[in-house]
């Protein structure tokens, strides 16, 4: 491997692993309130994605697009939370998943049937000239993905370390009921939770559609990965989420490097069985303290 | 004094043995072949549901990868009977073996982990399977998949797709002994345990028990079934590729087993029953199939958070007037679940 | 407890018997024919609007693709083409003087759907003979069963398989062999770019693999090393490291063998990492939806394609008008282009509705005869010459190189 290619396979991580990373924000930001893992957040990539193609071929310009994707989907993660997810939060953490696996088929079949079988683009937000990184290139538009996901995570650590909103969201994930007790409306915390979460998820489906294109079925994959991310980075830990995220990406790409394109998420999910095994909260996660 | 003991044997097992006449005697209602191809796939989800519902209702844990056992079950008979031309009821023993086997070297280290991170890891192990299956061409064919399976025959009843009544008794049969195997297991010194490892892992070991070795007990159990389904599967369809043994089944086993009710083997007959027959019903709403089936599995959760077996007790709540109130609170309702479960046929 | 358990156990039975008698009715199913872009009749009763109308029993034709699922963008316009010819025939008068009913059923990209698909269409709706399906997984599936019904089956895949393994004398298959695309394609770079060095990128999928696998087979023959292979998921979102370990070994050009939208990132990519060197594609990008993704980067891709690409190829007359009558129609039904997979689908029904009329009859042993004796029959796909041994029908001739310029397709000679 020369070490333009080796420049490269880091260069190309980074860029898939800022989309995982954004998608693990997302998990992060709902499991830090419910304990849930949506399994349609990759869904709410998808979504973010499409509805963004719709309102350009209506005319709109792409940052008006991107804002009114942003919106929309958010929309759709409350009203999402609203029907599915409140009536349940009483109920068993599982009751919920499979809720969250119902609304990710229904959300694929739907866009399915809106928008067709074929994945559908959008323009470059800024050209498509590539950016040469001493031997490796890189399109504008991975910047765009590297710079969201870079303001999300310093954004959110800010908010649970030094806000006191923060803090109360953090409470409810340790304990809703005493969260409850001090004040702290838990059913508003995870409305919150899920609206940010769908936002944030759709920015960067809006952001990969130029480059990677977006299709009904586009989501499961970076649901995956995104999911794997979290894991990997530790459950709960936004910064965690970030580096499992980009950690992920470049493993992915080095194994196409080094193995071969077929093994790649093979050689990544067994060194991510590795640290799991070895460290079984993950990199930044919390050692789970078993109340016994 | 006997006869009490005998009667109590008849009730218990009354719902099972009502069950298993049904189940058996379909294909003299049903002597279409759609029909009856429908409840042999039925069939071997059945299979697979039991086991997983051993693995995540009694002992706790979760398989987000159980499609990969089914893969060894079917691939390994699949590859022994048309490479090495095996006898196919000797093929699918040995598949069961190397499913026993990998679910050993796999549960060993999996099962140290709790929660959403098993999942994941166990999510792991099904997408490493499946990668496999797609790159090792040399044995699998890779996406081509492999042709000409035998059929299983015994004399010279051949049990086929063309046979479909005689293969409907064969994998019934089947999945009523695993389903009667379940019940009682349910009920054993080893399910006793289970349970109590699944209430509160901390507690069983402090109790002598080897948690370990019993998570792994069942993780095996559990990819045995798999297997068994998968080889019946191979055997059925007489072709299969890796299409068939991707994470969304996986996902779709996990979610018949929670749908039906958790800790309960009858939810995960109930379940499983859903999950395989209501897209066949919902076939006629084409595009749409999927999406009706996503609502309707939401609504289902939101109606019935501890599965179909709370149908009872919502009829109850219903039929008493209560008003409100009556939802099980936050984290009890993962043991209610095995509440219900306390013993006997449930 | 367990009395509870027995009523629950009756109770839920009954409910499935009650559901399963109502929903499944015996007899006629409800999914015929759905395109969703069409506005026509998708209702096909034994009633049409023509005075001089076909009458009689309806002949029945099942049809198995993949409308939901990964494979879905192939079998959505062969679904759509399936229901747009249905109102045709019937409008013409139908097939024997009878009207001819298509009942469409998804197979959502799985084998196993397929298979409990084909067995309804079988045993339920007692079709006489089966369209299917649009992946070669579905297709080698049911493949066995119809021939033990003794249903002949009309392919619309492309894996060698389906017609080079047993049981093979039900079956014919529409598209051209993934051996015939590749074999083009390489003929192409061998002889009119004059390379030697190539490498090859495919989708994992069986379409990907299945190319891969014959251009590895055919390269050597026709003087062609091939460096470098590397293969990708239908759904990665970039495969700039595959393409940089492809770098390495030095290619002079690339082959990229898979369907939408893998090719289209594989493009985008190669022109973001600067690769200069020429794209072949495969048959998989013959449609408008690459070059709407790819966008600049697709100026300059050649692939194989049917004829149907580049109407002004055609030599044959015949043909030409056949080719020319299905963009027309399916323009006006859909609004689009027609796409080779939408040609695959037509051919495979008028290949069927010709041997039907040829035997003059809807007896599946007299339907085999007359397709094996089909020769001469113009397609979209080419021209169809059957026989007892053939079932595929079309040779390389039937294929040509499509370039891509100014966001048009052009004929490559």
């Amino acid at each position: 491997m020369s070490f333009d290619q080796f420049l490269q396979y880091i260069v190309s991580g980074i860029t898939n692993g800022s989309i995982y990373a954004l998608t693990a924000l997302g998990f992060t930001l709902i499991y830090n309130a419910t304990d849930i893992i949506n399994f349609a957040q990759g869904e709410f990539v998808m979504l973010g994605g499409l509805t963004a193609v719709s309102l350009h071929r209506l005319g709109l310009p792409l940052p008006v697009a991107f804002c009114g994707a942003v919106l929309i989907v958010m929309l759709v993660g409350i009203i999402f939370e609203l029907l599915a997810i409140r009536p349940l939060l009483k109920a068993s953490v599982l009751a919920q998943i499979i809720v969250t696996i119902g609304a990710s088929l229904a959300f694929r079949t739907f866009a399915m049937i809106f928008w067709g079988r074929d994945s559908l683009p959008l323009p470059a937000f800024s050209g498509e000239t590539p950016i040469k990184i001493f031997g490796a290139r890189m399109t504008p538009q991975s910047l765009w993905v590297m710079g969201l996901t870079l303001v999300i995570v310093v954004a959110l650590q800010l908010f649970y370390r030094r806000t006191l909103a923060g803090k109360a969201v953090r409470a409810c994930s340790v304990n809703p009921e005493a969260a409850r007790l001090m004040g702290i409306s838990y059913s508003r915390v995870v409305l919150i939770s899920f609206a940010v979460s769908a936002a944030i998820s759709a920015a960067g489906g809006v952001l990969i559609t130029p480059s990677s294109f977006m299709g009904y079925g586009s989501g499961a994959m970076i649901g995956l990965k995104g999911f794997a991310a979290a894991i990997l980075g530790g459950l709960g830990s936004p910064i965690g989420a970030v580096l499992g995220g980009l950690a992920l990406g470049v493993l992915e790409s080095l194994a196409v490097g080094v193995v071969s394109a077929g093994y790649k998420d093979a050689v990544a999910f067994l060194i991510l069985l590795a640290v799991l095994f070895v460290r079984p909260q993950g990199l930044m996660g919390q050692r789970p303290v078993e109340k016994v | 004094m006997n006869g009490g003991r005998l009667l109590t044997f008849a009730r218990r097992h009354s719902a099972f043995a009502m069950f298993a006449v049904v189940a058996l005697g379909a294909p003299i209602f049903l002597n279409n072949a759609y029909y009856l191809s429908v409840l042999a796939f039925t069939a071997t989800r059945l299979m697979i549901s039991l086991g997983l519902n051993l693995l995540m209702g009694q002992a706790g844990q979760i398989s987000l990868g159980h499609a990969a056992f089914v893969g060894i079950g079917a691939y390994g008979s699949a590859i022994m009977t048309t490479r090495w031309h095996m006898d196919p009821w000797l093929a699918m023993a040995l598949a069961a073996c190397i499913a026993a086997f990998a679910a050993v070297i796999i549960g060993i280290p999996t099962l140290k982990l709790k929660g959403h991170y098993l999942a994941l890891a166990t999510l792991g192990v099904g997408e490493i399977v499946f990668i496999l299956l797609v790159q090792t061409k040399s044995l699998t064919n890779g996406t081509d998949g492999l042709t000409g399976i035998p059929a299983l025959a015994v004399g010279g009843l051949r049990f086929t797709q063309y046979n479909p009544r005689a293969f409907h008794l064969l994998v019934w049969g089947v999945a009523l002994v695993m389903l009667l195997i379940s019940l009682n297991l349910s009920d054993s010194r080893v399910g006793r345990s289970l349970k109590g490892l699944h209430r509160s892992e901390v507690a069983a070991r402090s109790l002598g028990v080897d948690t370990a070795f019993h998570k792994v007990q069942i993780f095996v159990v559990s990819a045995v079934f798999a297997s068994i389904a998968g080889s019946f599967y191979a055997y059925y369809v007489q072709y299969i590729s890796p299409d068939s043994f991707t994470l969304t089944f996986s996902v779709l086993l996990v979610t018949g087993v929670v749908i039906g009710g958790l800790g309960s083997v009858w939810g995960a007959v109930w379940g499983t029953l859903l999950v395989a027959l209501l897209p066949e019903y919902l076939r006629q709403y084409d595009d749409y199939t999927n999406l009706v089936f996503g609502i309707l599995v939401i609504v289902i959760m939101i109606f019935l958070p501890t599965g179909m077996i709370g149908v009872p007790a919502l009829l109850g709540k219903w039929r008493r007037g209560i008003s409100g109130g009556g939802r099980p609170s936050s984290g009890a309702a993962m043991t209610e679940g095995t509440g219900t479960a306390d013993g006997g046929t449930v | 407890m367990h009395r509870k358990n027995v009523v629950i156990v009756v109770a839920v039975l009954a409910a499935l018997g009650l559901l399963w008698m109502v929903g499944c009715g015996g007899g006629e199913t409800t999914t015929t024919t759905a395109a969703p872009t069409t506005e026509t009749t998708a209702v096909a009763t034994t009633d049409t609007t023509a005075p001089a109308g076909p009458s009689g029993d309806p002949i029945l034709i099942g049809a198995v693709v993949s409308a939901t699922g990964p494979a879905s963008p192939l079998g959505e316009p062969e679904r759509a083409v399936l229901a747009m010819m249905e109102t045709q025939i019937n409008d013409a008068g139908g097939v024997l003087g009878r009207p001819v009913q298509i009942i469409i059923e998804d197979d959502q990209s799985n084998p196993k759907e397929a298979v409990t698909a084909t067995q309804k269409l079988i045993q339920q709706d007692k079709v006489v003979a089966l369209i299917g399906c649009t992946t070669s997984g579905a297709t080698l599936a049911i493949k066995p069963i119809t021939a033990e019904a003794g249903i002949p089956q009309l392919a619309m895949a492309a894996s060698n398989a389906i017609t080079d393994e047993p049981p093979m004398d039900w079956i014919w298959r529409t598209p051209q062999k993934d051996a015939l695309a590749a074999a083009r394609a390489l003929k192409y770079v061998a002889e009119t770019l004059g390379v030697t060095k190539i490498a090859v990128l495919h989708d994992e999928n069986a379409f990907g693999a299945s190319g891969a696998a014959e251009i590895a087979k055919s390269a050597p023959g026709l003087g062609l090393e091939i460096v470098a292979t590397e293969s990708y998921k239908t759904d990665d979102t970039d495969v700039t490291a595959q393409l940089t370990k492809i770098k390495g070994a030095n290619p002079e050009a690339l082959i990229v063998w898979g369907t939408n939208p893998g090719p289209a990132v594989a493009a985008k990519n190669l022109k973001q990492l600067g690769m200069e060197i020429p794209y072949i594609g495969s048959h998989g990008i013959a449609n408008k939806a690459f070059i709407d993704l790819a966008g600049d980067a697709a100026e300059g891709v050649v692939f194989p394609a049917g004829k149907l690409l580049a109407v002004e190829s055609i030599t044959d007359p015949a043909q030409k008008a056949v080719v020319s009558q299905f963009v027309a129609a399916f323009e006006a039904a859909t609004g689009g282009k027609p796409n080779t997979f939408a040609g695959h689908a037509f051919d495979a029904l008028a290949l069927l509705v010709n041997a039907i009329n040829t035997a003059q009859s809807t007896d599946a042993a007299a339907i085999q005869s007359a397709l094996n004796a089909t020769t001469g029959f113009p397609g979209t796909g080419g021209i169809f010459n059957y026989s007892s041994t053939d079932h595929d029908g079309l040779s390389v001739d039937d294929m040509i190189m499509i370039k891509i310029e100014g966001g048009a397709w052009v004929w490559a000679k």
